[in-house]
């Protein structure tokens, strides 16, 4: 901790200064002093305040963020990590920023649709305000737009996975793409669509083609049912020549896969999967699953057991102390997957959290970075 | 059957299969193995209680402790400009004190008990979190959390018990440099964190040639580190940046760290040994079963009365005995587990080891004076006895 963020570079003279305050606040890091004025007053670590709030349509709800000069900006199709409060403990959850890569206030733009269990993406719907300060990682992820910008381009999405494409198109409208743009999205009812205006706005935009589909409302739609190569010869007649970004439901991703490799262009496609919601944790514990010990490359078979037993059984020797939950010794992230405490019975999905591997067994298949 | 503990009169005794009324010492409590499973269940359920119930006002508090702590740090380092004013200089020494007591005590050591794992906040992680002291925290945790809290009182396993260089119990063997006991438990106190670094040297292994170079120098790599910041920022950095007032400001950071050390040295010491508490043998202990081990961390610990104010500057150590129940709980609920815990004794005729600080500070320098000289001279202290009915087998 309390390290200067590697790759920034800073002025020798500032650098020096900055190095004088880590010592003077040594051992907590400059950040535990200077947050405590302002929350975005930080040395290294990169947050963001939540600057305004929209809630557009039921069950969702869009956000300007305004990082901390730590932001490097992002691609359009990336996604951030944002780590939000509920009831006193940080969850992580990944979003795509829908606002275009050269929004000239530096702010990113999430919208959030909140699922029914979602407890990140209810408590955004239900209680953001501006004001608001969340964790925010810097955007990382393949999907995005190359450069130089291929000359034609078809984007494709299907409920929540809007946003990524939508920052896609944002960002070449605002570029003044020369090329042609069409941009097919499925909702399941006109009232599920959300930045309904903005996108009429982009329709108008020279070069661009704008088509909605609602899959569960015959007739509403500018395009019928669900994704058909129909459509996709509607609104992009030159679909060959042209490079596509898809990003939506897994049934609706296959169909679109479909489409394109029996037209011979699967090559064209550029695709990214909704970022999974942490499954539910399974209501039983049947002993099933594979455990993966992913720093050591070793995977073995779950046998119920705690995880520490499993890695020393599976030949590892990882740091332990108390074998009985108090001493955090043995404490290791976890990956992925889930595991039940053996204390408290609570179980838990959330990816790369630390756990204590002596009082934790997994629930079918995890992955521990042991 | 094999029965135990007998808290420092102890007596091992081998019996019979034994009714509970048919005791070996007359007067001595008896537990039964349900009995202990059942001392066992009711803690669980207690701490199961208290995670289910831990959100944001737990968050709130520890965020609070920490600005307190931080506004007291920049008061005191302030303070240190103006040393013409004496008052306010003092004033600076005492909230420079406080922010290290702070720090330590209800913040640093708490943290790194994991108290706060469950927020998932990088700065109060107990793996990443470090504390203003020359101890560097991995090794800390070693001794501290892994070996103090897992062979909590026994003899010969849990080094807290005289440091490697006190004796603190009549089951230590005694020699002649005992006598010393009284000088070295001062300059303990005087040195506190630096004793604190020192603790996972193992200084009496060293001396008698059980531990090399190979063992130490890892550690050292560690103290250089941490310890070589401290110094650097209290006694070069802060006072250079007072200029003309070096010297008072080193002086001044120095006086905050002897504060803090005679303070954090009276309060752990108060946790452990007081008369009436346990300490216990390998051989009583091995395979304990979790009721067992609830029960030994109950007899091995005291608690401090005192104020609101006063266990938030104790860390709430001042609950050692539900701290030793629940380490990973945050220890600003331990004043509220105390009233059932101690419910939790009288059922069962346990002790429940409270008192004034004055009282428990006495009798601990009482024990430091006393164990200076062999039981020979000074017998051993008569406390209540428990005797635990362990699983046949067990021996």
């Amino acid at each position: 901790m309390g390290q200067i963020a590697a790759g920034r570079p800073v002025a020798p003279m500032l650098g020096r200064l900055v190095g004088l305050f880590e010592t003077m606040a040594t051992p907590h890091g400059v950040d535990r002093y200077t947050e405590l004025i302002a929350p975005t007053v930080t040395a290294n670590e990169l947050r963001a305040r939540v600057t305004d709030v929209h809630r557009e349509v039921a069950d969702s709800v869009t956000l300007q963020l305004r990082p901390t000069r730590q932001w490097r900006g992002f691609r359009a199709g990336q996604f951030v990590r944002v780590g939000v409060v509920v009831d006193g403990v940080r969850h992580t959850r990944c979003f795509s920023p829908c606002g275009s890569e050269h929004a000239d206030d530096g702010r990113l733009e999430l919208t959030v649709k909140a699922h029914p269990s979602g407890l990140v993406s209810r408590e955004l719907l239900e209680r953001a305000e501006p004001g608001l300060m969340v964790d925010l990682e810097q955007a990382a992820g393949e999907f995005h737009l190359p450069r130089p910008r291929p000359r034609d381009i078809v984007l494709i999405s299907g409920g929540s996975g809007i946003t990524p494409v939508l920052a896609m198109l944002r960002t070449l409208v605002d570029e003044r793409h020369e090329g042609r743009v069409a941009f097919l999205h499925y909702v399941s009812r006109p009232d599920d669509l959300v930045h309904a205006g903005e996108l009429r706005r982009l329709g108008k935009a020279l070069g661009v083609t704008v088509a909605v589909g609602c899959t569960g409302t015959p007739g509403a739609g500018d395009v019928d049912g669900h994704f058909t190569a129909e459509h996709l010869a509607q609104a992009a007649p030159w679909v060959r020549g042209a490079q596509s970004y898809l990003c939506g439901p897994a049934r609706m991703m296959t169909a679109v896969r479909e489409v394109y490799d029996g037209m011979g262009i699967g090559g064209n496609l550029h695709t990214e999967a909704f970022e999974a919601a942490p499954a539910a944790p399974p209501a039983d514990d049947d002993v099933r699953g594979t455990v993966t010990f992913s720093a050591s490359g070793v995977d073995a078979a779950n046998t119920g057991d705690v995880l520490l037993e499993q890695a020393e059984a599976a030949g590892l020797s990882p740091e332990y102390g108390c074998r009985m939950g108090i001493c955090f010794s043995c404490t290791a992230v976890r990956r992925s997957g889930c595991t039940r405490n053996a204390l408290t019975g609570k179980a838990d999905a959330e990816p790369d959290q630390p756990i204590q591997l002596c009082i934790n067994r997994p629930v079918g298949d995890v992955d521990i970075a042991v | 059957m094999f029965a135990l503990l007998g808290p420092l009169g102890r007596t091992i005794t081998r019996r019979e299969p034994a009714r509970r009324d048919d005791d070996a010492r007359p007067g001595a409590v008896v537990l039964s193995r349900e009995d202990v499973e059942e001392i066992g269940r009711e803690l669980d359920a207690l701490r199961a209680e208290t995670v289910a119930d831990l959100g944001a006002a737990d968050r709130k508090y520890i965020y609070d402790v920490i600005k307190v702590q931080r506004g007291m740090e920049v008061a005191g380092r302030a303070a240190m400009y103006v040393p013409f004013l004496p008052p306010v200089w003092l004033a600076g020494v005492g909230a420079l004190s406080l922010s290290k007591i702070l720090d330590n005590m209800e913040i640093g050591h708490n943290v790194m008990h994991g108290q706060y794992d469950w927020m998932r906040e990088r700065g109060l992680n107990s793996r990443e979190f470090e504390w203003d002291t020359v101890c560097p925290a991995d090794q800390w945790r070693h001794s501290h959390n892994y070996m103090h809290h897992t062979f909590t009182n026994i003899v010969g396993k849990d080094r807290d018990i005289g440091y490697g260089i006190l004796r603190m119990d009549p089951d230590q063997r005694w020699y002649p440099h005992h006598l010393g006991n009284p000088l070295f438990a001062a300059m303990l106190m005087v040195l506190f964190e630096w004793g604190v670094m020192l603790h996972d040297l193992e200084i009496e292994n060293v001396v008698q040639g059980k531990r090399g170079w190979a063992d130490i120098k890892p550690l050292a790599v560690g103290w250089w580190r941490k310890a070589g910041r401290q110094v650097l920022k209290d006694y070069a950095v802060f006072p250079a940046l007072t200029g003309p007032f070096f010297v008072t400001t080193l002086v001044g950071n120095g006086a905050a760290n002897l504060v803090r050390n005679l303070w954090t040295f009276s309060i752990i010491f108060c946790g452990h040994f007081p008369t009436g508490v346990a300490s216990f043998s390998e051989e009583e202990t091995a395979d304990e079963s979790r009721g067992e081990w609830y029960v030994r961390q109950m007899l091995g610990s005291a608690n401090i009365a005192g104020s609101p104010l006063f266990h938030v500057l104790s860390g709430n150590l001042s609950h050692q005995i539900e701290h030793h129940l629940f380490p990973d709980l945050p220890a600003h609920r331990y004043p509220q587990l105390a009233p059932r815990v101690e419910d939790i004794c009288s059922r069962y005729g346990l002790p429940y080891n409270t008192g004034g600080f004055l009282r428990q500070i006495g009798s601990v320098w009482g024990k430091i004076f006393r164990f200076a000289l062999p039981n020979a001279l000074v017998g051993r202290p008569g406390v209540p006895t428990v005797v635990i009915e362990r699983s046949s087998g067990a021996a």
